[in-house]
C-alpha cells in the first residue's frame, strides 16, 4: 500500500515538475517578446555562455579529430583503404560525435554554470527583488539565457566539427602520409550537405534547446540552499546528459536509420 | 567598455562559425552537384542493377555529368527503370549512346558508365525525358563463377 502512494506521489511531483518547466518556458519565450531590449542581453550571454566555451570546444575537437584519425588509419590501412578515412572521419563527426560530444561539452561547462547563477540568483533574492521593482525575472534573466544557448551550441558544434575534421587532416595527412587529395576528394563525393550536415545542424539545436531548458528550469526551480543549488547543479548536468544521449538515438534512428 | 569588448568576441565567435559552415560547404560536402536546378532527366532500363543506389554516379570517361535520381521496378516488364538527373552543362549527347553499370576498383562503389555514341547526321540530341535504349548490366560474380563452371565442366 505504501509502495503505490510512494509511486503515486512521485508521479504527481514529476509531472507538476514538468507542468512548471513548460510554464516557465512559455513565460520566458512565448509570452510577448521584446527583441529590441532583448538584443543587448542575449548578446553578453552569448559571450558567457558560447565565447567562453570555444576553447574547450576547440581543442576537445582537435583531438578527437586526430584520434580518430590514428585509430581508423591503422585498421583501415590493412585493407588498402586509407583513402577513405577522410569520410570516416568527416561522417563521424558531423553525424554524432559533434553534436553529441559538443551537447556534453556545453552541458558540463556552460548548463551547470547558468544553473548555479540562476539558483543563486534565486538564493540571494535576486529574482524576486526584480519582481518587487515590476520587472518579470523570466523576461529579463530566464529568456537571454535560453536564447543565447539555443543560439550558441550549434555554433559550437559546427566549430566543433570543422576543427575535428582539421585535426583528422592534421595526423592523417601531414604525420602517417594519406594522400591529401584523396582525404578531401572522397570526403566530399561522400558527404551529402542536406543529409549529413543539415541533419547534424538540426540535432544539435535540439540538444541546445532541451540543455538550457533543463538548465535555466533547475536553476529557477532549485531549493535555495547551498545543498538545494548544489544538487540542481548537478541534476542539471545528469538529467541533460541522459537527455542528450537518448534523444541522440531518436534523432539518428529519425534520420539516418531508414534508407 | 566591457560590453563593448563582449560584443567584439560575439562577433569574432560568428565570424569562426561562419567560417567553419563555409569550410564544411566548400571543402567536405559537396554543394556543387546537390542544387537540382540545371538538370535533365534520361531514362535507362536494365536486367540487372547490381549494387547500383540513389546517388550513384553517372560517369562519362570518369568525369561526373550526374547522378541516380531513382531507382523502381518496372511493373510490366520487371525490369529495373533507372531515372539519372544529368547536369545540363552536358545537353550534347546522341541518341546512340549507351549506359553500362561498372564498378570502381575491386570493391568499390557501383556507377552508371556513360558511352557517348557517334555524331551522324539524322542523328538527336539526348534530351529530357528520353529512355536510352543501350545498356550493359551490372556484373554479378556469382553468375559470373557459375557460367565458368558450366564451361569448365563441358571442356
Amino acid at each position: 500500500m505504501n509502495w503505490f502512494t510512494n509511486l503515486g506521489a512521485s508521479t504527481i511531483n514529476r509531472l507538476e515538475m514538468f507542468g512548471r518547466a513548460t510554464y516557465m518556458l512559455f513565460g520566458a519565450i512565448i509570452a510577448k517578446p521584446q527583441p529590441l531590449k532583448m538584443i543587448p542581453l542575449v548578446i553578453k550571454q552569448i559571450h558567457i555562455v558560447g565565447v567562453q566555451s570555444l576553447l574547450i570546444v576547440v581543442i576537445s575537437g582537435l583531438f578527437i579529430g586526430m584520434v580518430m584519425a590514428l585509430q581508423g588509419y591503422t585498421i583501415l590501412v590493412d585493407y588498402g583503404a586509407e583513402g577513405s578515412l577522410g569520410p570516416m572521419v568527416a561522417l563521424s563527426l558531423l553525424r554524432e560525435l559533434g553534436p553529441v560530444v559538443t551537447a556534453l561539452l556545453f552541458a558540463g561547462r556552460a548548463g551547470s554554470a547558468l544553473t548555479a547563477e540562476i539558483g543563486l540568483m534565486k538564493a540571494t533574492e535576486q529574482l524576486s527583488s526584480l519582481e518587487m521593482m515590476a520587472v518579470d525575472p523570466l523576461r529579463r534573466v530566464i529568456a537571454p539565457r535560453l536564447w543565447a544557448g539555443i543560439i550558441s551550441m550549434p555554433m559550437l558544434a559546427l566549430i566543433f566539427s570543422a576543427v575535428g575534421i582539421l585535426g583528422g587532416h592534421l595526423v592523417g595527412v601531414d604525420w602517417l602520409g594519406v594522400d591529401s587529395g584523396s582525404y578531401w576528394s572522397i570526403m566530399q563525393s561522400t558527404v551529402d550537405w542536406n543529409k549529413d550536415v543539415v541533419n547534424g545542424i538540426i540535432k544539435t539545436i535540439v540538444f541546445a534547446f532541451v540543455i538550457t531548458w533543463i538548465a535555466t528550469f533547475k536553476g529557477y526551480d532549485s531549493i535555495p540552499t547551498s545543498e538545494g543549488i548544489s544538487k540542481a547543479t548537478t541534476e542539471t548536468v545528469v538529467f541533460s546528459s541522459l537527455a542528450v544521449l537518448g534523444l541522440d538515438f531518436i534523432l539518428t534512428a529519425l534520420m539516418f536509420g531508414i534508407e | 567598455m566591457k560590453s563593448r569588448k563582449s560584443e567584439l568576441l560575439v562577433g569574432v565567435f560568428v565570424a569562426l562559425t561562419i567560417a567553419a559552415g563555409l569550410m564544411l560547404a566548400l571543402n567536405v560536402a559537396n554543394q556543387s552537384m546537390s542544387n537540382s536546378e540545371n538538370t535533365y532527366i534520361l531514362y535507362a532500363k536494365f536486367d540487372n542493377i547490381g549494387g547500383l543506389k540513389v546517388r550513384s554516379a553517372v560517369k562519362v570517361g570518369g568525369v561526373t555529368v550526374g547522378r541516380v535520381d531513382n531507382i523502381t521496378l518496372n511493373n510490366s516488364d520487371f525490369t529495373p527503370l533507372v531515372t539519372m538527373s544529368i547536369s545540363s552543362e552536358f545537353n550534347q549527347f546522341p541518341e546512340t549512346s549507351s549506359v553500362s553499370i561498372l564498378t570502381s576498383g575491386l570493391l568499390g562503389e557501383q556507377y552508371i558508365g556513360f558511352q557517348p555514341g557517334f555524331v551522324i547526321d539524322g542523328i538527336e540530341n539526348l534530351a529530357e525525358g528520353d529512355y536510352i535504349e543501350d545498356t550493359k548490366s551490372a556484373l554479378v560474380l556469382e553468375d559470373l563463377i557459375g557460367q565458368f563452371l558450366f564451361s569448365s565442366n563441358d571442356g
